[in-house]
């Protein structure tokens, strides 16, 4: 009984903590006024239609979501044939650059960003689109590698084998048997990378923050010269992405296992 | 048939090799180059070879700013841990609905901003940002006041950040724990939070580990919530890299406070390396 | 007060609609071996596991001695379980396993290296103590983890399939271990299976269950000779369910035979439709063309020798008849073409009103 009621209130407290400034940015989006207040005062849509109808806000947005649509994408094309051939061959090459790929991921992001402002400024290479895409896939390429990884080692090597017997060439086994079932992992791997370059702020302002001013660097500028209340309404806009993103993969596929968890 | 193999592998991993050496090895090659080059006032930097850089590091404050970063990392990492794994402990045993509900909410937050969860945190911990009201109602404060910046404000900002991926960490091995083990030693005579202590958390050691120093290893790379929420003296070294950068166009020197900062993970997961090496103590 | 064992009363669980235990009422004398015998989503793991605590029951109580244990959390039961996946403590020793109920309860030291080195001997795993659990075979593991059961010195036993993952061989053997071991300490023991052999090896008596409810309590020995209804007879062992009338208080009418019985179950009128229920064994085979009341003619279409049997399939007019035969019978008969006539023994059977 108590054991319940301390587990109840202690997920309520941790609830309430990741909630608590979601539910502010969002409240105050809904303000009436130009000043910032919670709960909103005069509530309305006001800012909405400003943010919709503002050039500079709607540029920014549209933008951020061609960059992580191009990093998600390039992402995958790194982490697939990463996983496959890891998987097929029990490649040492595959395994190397496994780890190289999984480095950058375990740095410190500001380390990450300086190394690639002076890379890209070694190239002569500045304040292109390119630069943000390329830098947020190498960086974010170890999720859908391990998600990926994660659907190889979920398929049943006696379907491979039995597959094989039927007559199936490698790349037959790769379309007829793997693709169903590692495709969810994929998709999930995709959205993850799609989802964190979004929301990256210091790698795409140091390699080319001055010419691709993404949503999160606009923000950031604006919240140097004070408090505006169309940047809630950004705010709001990515966490609606996020979570529809989110809730599209838990609908099509078995979130728990796509996560390493216990399947279904 | 072996040498068919070979030729596969080099197809399918040519564009990966490429795009991977190209813009992850060479990038921090550059950052050891650079980092003992010497700071072009006109350009980005000049192409000789110094250890200025790392002489100008030599002093008290760098020293004190690596260590309080360390500091705060490690807080922030041992808080987000004590606070993840019970949390995550209990996510995997909710039923699935609930379960997903949970997993969605905290990959949402996950993927948050740093830039968004500062300002949010900005916003709710402001004069009008209804905590503070809160306060007030519940007498704890005598006048709304503002809260950042703040050492408190920036450590809630890291800890909900970092949070999600703490539990992201913990959840697979958390998940696939068999639920038998625990249960054996409830029949066995151990109330719930006995089998919590001496079944499920000698059996998780390792990833608790490896959540530990992701945690503070995302903690040491964050930029935003020390640079919005903070006062200048409790910078991180986060910070102080980005401001070296950007600010200060001394990217000689941001090179050099990387390589440092590099070097502190590289001794911490050492650290955990061998920790993890060593028998389960008794 | 004298020991009277474990009594469920009324025994219930359900989620939401769906009913797995079907109220449960049942009774385990102290020192017995029960074993809850039925087919895989039966209800007899969920059944076990209400008894271990494991899962609260929707309804009913559980009495132990006497004394209502129905709300008692697991840890306080003092019920031994061993488990399917056996669920050994992977950074553990096996000692280290063993003793884990013992540190629970604080005992010292030296009792409890006395403790296990005494369990060590009683498994015959002595040298064994200081290895690692994954450092064992198939049949160590199992035996360790009845081991750790053990030194709590349960009030109850309780084991869930801890068998099924073992080869055959070394399951017969383990069968008989664990037989001995109870016999020896005189523990009141439940064990779940799906294997009937097993049950009819192990038990005191069988708790058959299907759908979430009991079908029959009994002895190996009853089960078998007098099974309660048709699941029973036909989960158990293999046995003909033949479609019957009764005619009057000595006689039924199956397949058109008049056979005299020695009586009929209370409360059947005449034309009452029933089973007549018939193990292999019990047929006859004669001779094609013997008369007698009891007799239908029929054609084996399927003969095997499994070693000290002959099984035999019989194709009586379009309906099929399970049978067997020594093989000496089997040889007398001479039966080439195929025909024979099988007896249905009705002193044999069993009559069964669903």
């Amino acid at each position: 009984m108590i054991a319940r009621a301390v587990r109840w209130l202690f997920l309520a407290l941790i609830a309430t903590f990741l909630a608590a400034p979601l539910l502010v940015v969002t409240g105050v989006s809904f303000n009436g006024t130009a000043r910032m207040s919670f709960p909103p005062a005069h509530p309305g849509l006001l800012w909405y239609g400003t943010f919709f109808a503002d050039k500079g806000w709607m540029a920014a947005f549209t933008l951020s979501l061609g960059v992580a649509t191009g990093a998600a994408l390039v992402a995958i094309s790194l982490a697939f044939p990463i996983a496959y051939v890891s998987w097929r061959y029990r490649s040492r090459a595959a395994r190397w650059l496994e780890t190289l790929a999984r480095l950058s991921f375990v740095l410190p992001l500001v380390v990450l960003a300086i190394a690639f402002l002076i890379f890209w400024s070694a190239l002569g290479h500045v304040g292109r689109i390119e630069n943000t895409i390329l830098s947020h896939a190498v960086v974010f390429v170890s999720l859908p590698l391990a998600t990926i990884a994660l659907g190889f080692r979920s398929v049943d090597p006696a379907l491979v084998e039995a597959a094989r017997t039927l007559g199936a060439r490698d790349e037959d086994v790769l379309r007829t048997v793997l693709r169903p079932i590692v495709l969810p992992y994929v998709v999930s791997g995709t959205v993850f990378v799609f989802i964190l370059s979004l929301n990256e702020y210091i790698i795409a302002y140091l390699v080319a923050g001055f010419e691709v001013e993404t949503l999160p660097i606009k923000v950031f500028n604006n919240l140097r010269m004070g408090f505006q209340p169309t940047m809630c309404v950004g705010a709001v806009l990515f966490m609606a992405v996020g979570i529809l993103a989110f809730s599209l993969v838990a609908a099509s596929g078995d979130l728990p296992k796509l996560l390493g968890g216990r399947a279904r | 048939m072996l040498t068919a193999g070979r030729a596969q592998i080099a197809l399918w991993l040519a564009w990966p090799s490429i795009a991977l050496v190209g813009t992850v090895a060479i990038p921090f090659l550059l950052l050891l180059r650079i980092s003992l080059a010497a700071p072009d006032p006109s350009g980005l930097w000049k192409s000789v070879l110094t250890l200025d850089a790392y002489g100008a590091l030599l002093n008290r404050e760098f020293a004190g700013a690596l260590l309080y970063s360390l500091g705060v990392a490690l807080l922030v990492a041992t808080i987000t841990v004590a606070l993840g794994f019970p949390l995550t402990y209990l996510i995997t045993r909710m039923k699935r609905r609930p379960q997903v509900v949970w997993l969605v909410f905290l990959l949402v937050s996950l993927s948050l901003s740093d830039v968004l969860n500062a300002f949010s945190w900005q916003l709710l911990l402001s004069k009008r940002g209804g905590l503070t009201g809160l306060l007030v109602l519940l007498g704890i404060m005598s006048r709304p006041e503002s809260l950042t910046p703040s050492n408190g404000a920036v450590w809630a900002s890291l800890v909900y950040g970092i949070l999600p991926f703490t539990v992201m960490t913990l959840y697979p091995s958390l998940s696939q724990l068999a639920p038998e083990v625990v249960e054996a030693a409830r029949t066995l005579g151990a109330s719930p939070l006995r089998a919590f202590r001496t079944v499920v958390i000698p059996m998780t050691r390792q990833p608790i580990l490896a959540a530990f120093v992701i945690s503070t290893v995302v903690t040491l790379g964050a930029y935003v919530s020390p640079l919005v929420l903070g006062r200048p003296q409790s910078w991180t070294l986060a910070v102080l890299i980005g401001n070296a950068a950007l600010a200060g166009h001394d990217v000689p020197r941001a090179a050099a406070m990387s390589v440092c900062l590099l070097g502190a993970v590289g001794l911490l997961g050492a650290a955990t390396v061998w920790i993890t090496r060593q028998r389960p103590a008794r | 007060m004298t020991p009277s064992g474990l009594e469920l009363q009324g025994l219930r669980k359900s989620y939401g609609t769906h009913v797995v235990v079907d109220d449960v009422s049942l009774r385990v004398p102290a020192g017995e071996f029960v074993c809850f015998l039925g087919p895989s989503g039966c209800g007899k793991t969920t059944l076990l596991r209400m008894i271990a605590g494991l899962e609260t029951p929707t309804s009913g109580r559980l009495l132990l001695d006497g004394m209502d244990l129905t709300a008692a959390p697991a840890h306080q039961r003092n019920f031994a379980m061993v488990f399917q996946a056996l669920a050994l403590f992977p950074f553990l020793t096996v000692e280290e396993n063993i003793a884990y109920s013992l540190r629970l309860r604080n005992v010292a030291r030296q009792e409890r290296q006395r403790r296990v080195r005494e369990l060590l001997e009683l498994i015959k795993l002595a040298d064994c103590g200081a290895r690692r659990v994954d450092q064992l075979s198939g049949g160590q593991r199992q035996r360790v983890a009845i081991a750790r059961a053990l030194a709590q010195e349960p009030m109850l036993f309780l084991l869930d399939e801890p068998l099924s993952a073992l080869d055959a061989k070394l399951r017969d053997h383990m069968q008989i271990e664990l037989r001995l071991l109870q016999q020896k300490l005189n523990l009141t023991t439940i064990l779940v299976t799906h294997d009937q052999r097993e049950a009819m090896t192990l038990a005191d008596s069988i708790v058959v269950m299907a759908d979430g409810a009991v079908q029959q309590i009994g002895s190996p020995a009853d089960i078998y000779r007098r099974p309660a209804n048709r699941f029973v007879a036909g989960f158990i062992g293999q046995c003909n369910l033949l479609q019957a009338e009764v005619l009057d208080s000595h006689h039924l009418d199956v397949w058109g035979r008049v056979i005299e019985v020695e009586s009929i179950p209370g409360g059947l009128v005449k034309g009452t439709a029933v089973t007549f229920s018939i193990r292999p064994e019990d047929i006859r085979i004669l001779p094609a063309g013997t008369q007698a009341p009891d007799t239908v003619p029929g054609r084996v279409s399927f003969a095997r020798e499994v070693g000290e049997r002959v099984e035999l399939r019989i194709d009586c007019n379009g309906r099929e008849i399970i049978g067997a035969a020594s093989p000496a019978d089997w040889a007398a008969l001479g039966s080439s073409s195929g025909s024979v006539a099988v007896q249905l023994r009705a002193s044999a059977g069993t009559i069964l009103t669903c």
